[in-house]
């Protein structure tokens, strides 16, 4: 049964000689079935159904004589122009519901790229110029004018191109690469150069939609043409540009199709037994100023299991070059991205973690584990809240007896007022930062040095307690001991993050 | 903990300052003989303003009696605010802002200079409670200022700057002319 409905058959008639394909004269009748749009685009299936199949009892009988009764001239002439009109490139899909999309294109959609992935689910992503919004409006307006009565031109109810692109061909894409939906992306691209004008009469009228951009990338985005044609009255527009637009003389041009699996993400805690390997890659001016980092060494072999592009590595918290960590280790977590293998097996996981600790001596990693996109947040959370542990080896400048350094075991929640670190003030606000020394004990080792033992609030800074950042961490070591002190080692012994989930070894 | 290195005196232990900072110098600000300042510059650019060991300031067993933030009517550098990580707001200094005074018991009064381009992040509020830290610790708690000089500029504010060396021979040769008979 054909979805139209009488009253939309005016509309469709002015549609159809405004130009417009078949597909999208269902579009602008609010048509939402989906099956009705998977037909093949010709306008005599689409549109002229119903003398196939039994027809409305609200049709005239006289009506559906007509229709059947064999070709006259007139219906000759008729037949002609619809053949011509379906032959036009349609003046508002500009082809994308007509040719560019069908069984055909699915195939080519599913181009080898497509096959080297192991996914469960697919998503299509469609891509479209920003000039089909201009259309739209045009056309949607050209119809309000001619049938003001008719229901088509809320523009709320219309189906997007977009839509119906998806309707089409999610299926057909799905079916030939033999997923179901969702997780693995395939991305469709048009452009349509030929017009990239159509869009210019917004910039003059509706200024200050349009940012100016720094690249050589088009001010017309479609967020921005989008808006700007909310804003344009229907009267403004008209002026500027023609209703019903003009008739293009070639289709949109697809471009190269993007497939992207959605994001997989891996954790762990890692150990850090160098003092001199950064937790991120070190570069400046481009030159790299020191060899590798924790993430690139972590990352590599994760990478490779993945068939991953490329990774976002974070962590809950971060330790200095010069510093280790020891323990249980720091929890991190790595976003892999667009990767073509997403599922591994326990064993496998177990295999990729022996991988990563034979590869270096200056790492270790323990629980790896594949989590969601959630237990980001979790971890997180132990960068502001949780407590951390640490032992650094102190040098003072006077020097001390065994007895002198027992009353810092006594003291407990410490509150410092630190203002941020001379060292890291370049790249952070100025600010008071109230942290907590929950407690301290001390192991003598001569009259110059000692080691430290520490419990503190997540984000204090060890280094400034010691030796006071020109007075700037109050209290600091050295006034507690009333001589020059300086931190010449700091090891992280457990970063108190209950997450992720210990794996048993 | 892996081995550690037995520092037996003081002298050897390198301080904050010898491991992070690069001493420059400027001496005879305005003209002024032996008013000489010491700018410690970290890695990441900041600047740390101090007095030389050779300033007056710090001879003679001078006694502070006071320092003053306020160098004109509309100007305190105590008012300084600075938000952010681009640090808006802060005042931008010339190589011969003024950026306190000094008066001492003796009467004497000496201006402390910026000596190098770039914006005010904050001033020690620390030696106008104590200032003896001043005479104590030139060097460390007794600073004057912190300067973040503009990043394209980072390298080239040292070039109007004494190093180390070419301070050290400088003072040297004030010792030398001293003791020339005149």
């Amino acid at each position: 049964m054909l979805p139209l409905k009488e009253k939309d058959k005016p509309i469709v008639q002015k549609l159809l000689s405004a130009g417009c394909c078949a597909r999208c004269v269902l579009r602008f009748c609010c048509v939402s079935v989906q099956a009705a749009y998977r037909k093949p685009p010709q306008v005599r299936l689409i549109l002229h159904e119903e003398h196939d199949s039994a027809s409305p009892p609200e049709d005239p009988p006289s009506k559906r004589a007509k229709l059947e009764a064999g070709p006259s001239e007139e219906d000759a002439a008729a037949a002609v122009k619809l053949k011509d009109e379906e032959s036009r490139v349609c003046v508002v899909c500009l082809g994308i519901l007509q040719d560019l999309c069908g069984p055909a294109q699915a195939l080519k959609v599913c181009t080898v790229k497509a096959e080297k992935y192991e996914f469960d689910t697919l998503v299509l992503s469609v891509s479209l110029p920003a000039q089909l919004c201009v259309r739209e409006v045009s056309v949607s307006v050209w119809c309000h004018k001619q049938t003001p009565k008719s229901i088509a031109v809320d523009r709320d109810d219309l189906i997007q191109v977009k839509e119906a692109f998806k309707w089409i061909m999610q299926g057909l894409v799905a079916k030939e690469l033999g997923g179901v939906a969702s997780l693995f992306e395939v991305s469709v691209e048009f452009t349509y150069p030929e017009t990239d004008a159509d869009c210019h009469f917004l910039a003059t009228t509706c200024s200050d939609c349009f940012k100016p951009t720094k690249n050589k990338q088009s001010v017309f985005t479609r967020m921005a043409v989008v808006k700007a044609l909310e804003k344009i009255a229907d009267a403004k527009f008209l002026k500027h540009y023609p209703s019903p637009p003009a008739q293009p003389t070639s289709s949109c041009i697809p471009q190269d199709v993007q497939c992207l699996h959605m994001s997989v993400f891996v954790a762990g805690r890692y150990n850090k037994f160098c003092r001199s390997l950064p937790q991120t890659p070190w570069v400046i001016d481009g030159e790299r100023r020191m060899e590798s980092s924790v993430e690139e060494l972590i990352a590599a072999p994760v990478l490779s299991s993945f068939r991953s592009d490329g990774f976002n590595f974070s962590s809950s918290g971060r330790e200095d070059v010069d510093v280790r960590t020891l323990g249980n280790g720091r929890p991190f977590a790595m976003e892999l991205l667009n990767p073509h293998r997403s599922r591994l097996s326990r064993a496998e996981m177990k295999q990729l973690q022996e991988t990563i600790n034979k590869s270096s001596d200056k790492i270790r990693v323990r629980d790896l584990q594949i989590v969601t996109r959630e237990a980001m947040s979790r971890m997180k959370e132990g960068e502001e809240e949780k407590t951390k542990s640490y032992t650094a080896l102190i040098w003072t400048l006077k020097p001390i007896q065994r007895e002198d350094i027992t009353f810092i075991d006594d003291i407990k929640d410490l509150t410092l007022d630190q203002k941020t670190p001379l060292r890291v003030l370049h790249r952070r606000a100025l600010a008071v930062r109230q942290r907590v020394i929950h407690s301290m004990n001390t192991r003598f080792l001569d009259s110059h040095h000692f080691y430290l033992g520490l419990k503190t609030q997540a984000g204090t800074y060890i280094k400034e307690f010691v030796h006071g950042d020109f007075g700037r961490t109050k209290p600091n070591l050295c006034e507690l001991l009333r001589t020059d002190t300086d931190i010449l080692e700091l090891d992280v012994e457990s970063v108190d993050v209950d997450w992720p989930p210990s794996i048993p070894e | 903990m892996d081995c550690v290195e037995q520092k037996d005196t003081e002298a050897n232990a390198p301080s904050v300052v010898d491991r992070y900072y690069t001493r420059w110098y400027r001496a005879d600000l305005k003209g002024k003989t032996c008013e000489d300042h010491c700018i410690l510059q970290h890695s990441n650019r900041i600047c740390v303003i101090t007095l030389a060991h050779t300033h007056p300031i710090l001879q003679d067993g001078r006694i502070i009696k006071s320092i003053n933030y306020q160098i004109s009517n509309g100007c305190s550098r105590l008012n300084n605010k600075v938000s952010g990580k681009s640090k808006r707001g802060g005042q931008f200094l010339t190589d011969f802002a003024p950026l306190c005074r000094i008066t001492c018991t003796d009467e004497t009064e000496y201006t402390i200079y910026s000596c190098i381009r770039g914006r005010l992040l904050e001033v020690n509020e620390n030696i106008l409670e104590t200032p003896n830290l001043l005479l104590e610790k030139p060097s460390t708690e007794g600073y004057i200022a912190v300067i973040l000089p503009k990043f394209e500029e980072s390298k080239s504010i040292t070039e109007n700057l004494l190093s180390r060396e070419e301070f050290e021979s400088i003072v040297a040769k004030r010792t030398v002319d001293q003791s020339q008979p005149t």
